[in-house]
């Protein structure tokens, strides 16, 4: 009986020492975080992708409650929707942000650019590229592994066999940007969602002269310039050999499609041009 | 009998060529000059378009201190400065010589004797092998005038020459020590009194009796060189691993270098381009190529100029056979695939190695067993397992401290894998990226 009593007793003070200690302790080292931070965070989508440039969601959301303005500043994944949740819980007017999608730069499909060695290694583009130029001559174009495909954490790009290459889903892409940074040769590009999904953009990202780049792919930019002279919104730049159509100057008028002898100027989801096509049969 | 004291593989010698004695090969119709032969800076192009060259012309000098001037092979016309695609299948840029007639620059001395002796001090042999754009010819291409100014603090002991030839099929360096002994063993006897030493090793692996007879014959007659007859192993013939066979020390992690050991490490190709260098003035244009493979008609070992394309030394040797599935730029173990055989004959093309496609074709790899052989046969001391697979997953921080920069990219891990892993695949990926990021924090600060 005196040993039960004995040992409740001297647990009991064990426990009530430690509980002060720990009361002290609590109030004495307590850090203060800004409840807001935990708001916001719970409004993000937690896919933690890194898109927006923070570590992680919440290092994204604890950017927002500190800076104390939300210029700039975007979740890509969850768009302006989710901005304007993150501004009403601030009390803080969210940035007008333009919408991204992932464009790929390269047409060198299978047909466009033939093989001429096979790559036998670890099906990865890093270990490709750093290996030698590629299957098929074209040392700056897609390699075909698929790194971007296993980069996406919204299953928004896929390989299509038939063409080799990936092909972004607009629906799903955030814009987030894992998939540039998996890609070793920079062909993916973060281009403006642009008015009605439409864009016009330059498909090829190979730098050599024209007569190398046009005899490794079919639809390689040859830096022949045409495009640069038929923009009349001076959009287009050439540099090394290679056009780049500055989306903040382009106007989508597709002038440079037509005039591109290699087809390389994509416009994307315009409706097909039946009536010019008439027009200039007539 | 002597070898390096870890790990360490056998592959097959397949020394199909060692009975060829070397052949000059013919002259090419235009010669390519890539301008990038070597560790370090590019060269930078001293010709332009139109200008007519001799056989030993400088045509592009060294980028830097670390860097190497490149010499025309070839007598012509300078056809173009464009990019080519060399052995590492990426186009850089080059200087086309298209060539006319066999003209050679007057200050070289191209009669067959012997010249004994080296009357010039140290700082001048060294000077002249920098003004011959002479490279490690083992593979390497670091350029030789920098491994023989030691930095401060270090002072070298003794030369080390690599005759281990330890990659299988490539017989170059033994035609060499085979017919040219007495120039190498001057060459060795001007690389001593360029780093103030009395001492050298001849490394060579006893698979090539001849070559150990013959030069333990003839050194004799040259104070301070020995030489030392090793036991096979792969990779006796990478620097540290030779070190270690011959004088018994290791040499620390990067940054370290064999001179931090005392040890001044040179190919028996590099102590030939050394003779020719100081003695007979004459610049680094050609070299021995193996050209070999068990399909090809006729394996043989040629003196090639520089930039004469490897489709027609494949040619000369048999022609490509229909069965081919790889063409290899230098051994097997080592050696890159080409992505074309137009490629330029370069100051490290040691061989080319005709595959056929039964043996080119990669086995599937199978989960990793644990069996740990590739661990017990790194000769560096490695995981390879652990650094492919966190290579895989971009861990770049755990790679760099298991000491990833080590490797020496020799292969023995994949060669030995009973799953046929792609491990060095993985290793050579992280290590370019690990270097990058050490590039970078140096730069830095």
């Amino acid at each position: 009986m005196n040993l039960i009593l004995v040992a409740v007793i001297s647990l009991g003070a064990i426990g009530l020492v430690s509980a002060v200690i720990l009361y002290f302790a609590s109030k004495k080292f307590a850090v203060y975080e800004d409840p807001r931070i935990g708001k916001v965070a719970e409004v993000l989508p937690q896919a933690n992708c890194g898109g927006c440039g923070y570590p992680g969601c919440s290092g994204f959301a604890s950017a927002c409650v500190k800076a104390g303005s939300l210029e700039g500043k975007l979740c890509p994944v969850g768009g302006q929707a989710t901005m304007e949740k993150v501004a009403a819980i601030l009390g803080l007017a969210a940035g007008a942000a333009e919408p991204k999608v992932a464009v790929v730069r390269c047409n060198g499909t299978c047909a466009n650019r033939p093989k001429l060695t096979v790559y036998d290694s670890v099906r990865s583009c890093a270990v490709a590229n750093s290996t030698y130029g590629g299957e098929t001559g074209c040392t700056f174009g897609c390699l075909g592994c698929g790194d971007c495909v296993s980069a996406c954490q919204f299953g928004a790009i896929r390989m299509n066999p038939e063409t080799g290459l990936p092909e972004v889903d607009e629906a799903k892409c955030t814009a987030c940007g894992a998939c540039v940074k998996a890609c070793p040769r920079n062909i993916i590009e973060l281009r403006p969602k642009g008015k009605n999904s439409r864009r016009v953009y330059v498909q090829c990202v190979n730098k050599d002269k024209g007569a190398v780049a046009r005899k490794v792919c079919t639809a390689a930019c040859i830096g022949c310039g045409k495009c640069v002279k038929v923009c009349p919104f001076e959009a287009i730049t050439l540099e090394n050999n290679l056009a780049y159509i500055d989306p903040a100057k382009c106007k989508l008028c597709r002038k440079c499609e037509t005039e591109c002898p290699q087809g390389a100027i994509v416009a994307a989801n315009f409706p097909p041009r039946k009536a010019k096509a008439e027009e200039t049969s007539n | 009998m002597k070898t390096f004291r870890i790990g360490g593989v056998h592959p097959a010698e397949n020394k199909l060529s060692a009975g060829k004695a070397i052949r000059v090969a013919e002259l090419p119709k235009q010669a390519v000059f890539p301008l990038s032969q070597h560790i370090g800076a590019p060269a930078v192009p001293v010709v332009k378009k139109g200008d007519a060259v001799k056989v030993g012309t400088k045509i592009a000098e060294a980028g830097g201190f670390v860097s190497a001037a490149v010499f025309s092979s070839v007598s012509g016309k300078v056809n173009k400065i464009d990019n080519v695609v060399d052995a590492s299948g990426y186009r850089k840029p080059a200087i086309f010589i298209d060539v006319e007639g066999d003209e050679w620059e007057d200050s070289i001395d191209r009669t067959p004797s012997l010249v004994r002796e080296c009357r010039f001090s140290p700082e001048e042999i060294v000077a002249k092998i920098k003004d011959a754009g002479v490279v490690g010819m083992g593979g390497a291409c670091f350029p030789t005038h920098v491994k023989l100014t030691p930095p401060p603090g270090c002072k070298a002991e003794c030369v080390i020459i690599n005759g281990v030839e330890c990659e299988p099929y490539l017989t170059a360096d033994h035609r060499l020590m085979l017919e040219k002994t007495e120039e190498i063993l001057v060459g060795v006897s001007i690389l001593m009194k360029a780093v103030k030493v009395d001492k050298a090793y001849i490394g060579i692996e006893n698979n090539k009796p001849d070559a150990i007879r013959l030069m333990a014959e003839k050194a004799s007659a040259y104070p301070g060189i020995e030489v030392v007859p090793l036991k096979v192993k792969y990779p006796q013939g990478g620097e540290k691993q030779l070190i270690d066979a011959i004088i018994r020390r290791q040499v620390p992690a990067p940054p370290a270098i064999p001179i931090n050991v005392g040890a001044v490490v040179q190919n028996v190709g590099t102590a030939f381009a050394v003779y020719e260098a100081v003695q007979k003035n004459k610049p680094l244009f050609e070299r021995v190529v193996t050209v070999t493979g068990k399909s090809l008609a006729e394996p043989s070992n040629f003196l090639a100029r520089m930039g004469t394309p490897m489709s027609q030394l494949i040619d000369a040797a048999g022609g490509l056979p229909e069965d081919t599935g790889k063409v290899v730029g230098g051994g097997p173990m080592m050696g890159k695939a080409l992505a074309t055989v137009d490629v330029p004959v370069c100051k490290g093309s040691s061989g080319i190695l005709v595959i056929n496609e039964k043996e080119a074709k990669r086995t599937a790899p199978q989960p990793c067993i644990r069996c740990a052989k590739c661990v017990s046969v790194c000769p560096m001391g490695l995981e390879p397992y652990l650094l492919a697979t966190c290579s895989a997953h971009g861990d770049w921080e755990r790679v760099e401290h298991e000491m990833i920069m080590s490797c020496i990219e020799c292969g023995s891990c994949q060669f030995t894998c009973p799953s046929h892993r792609p491990m060095l695949d993985y290793i050579r990926l992280g290590k370019g990226k690990v270097g990058g990021i050490i590039r970078a924090r140096n730069a830095k600060k």
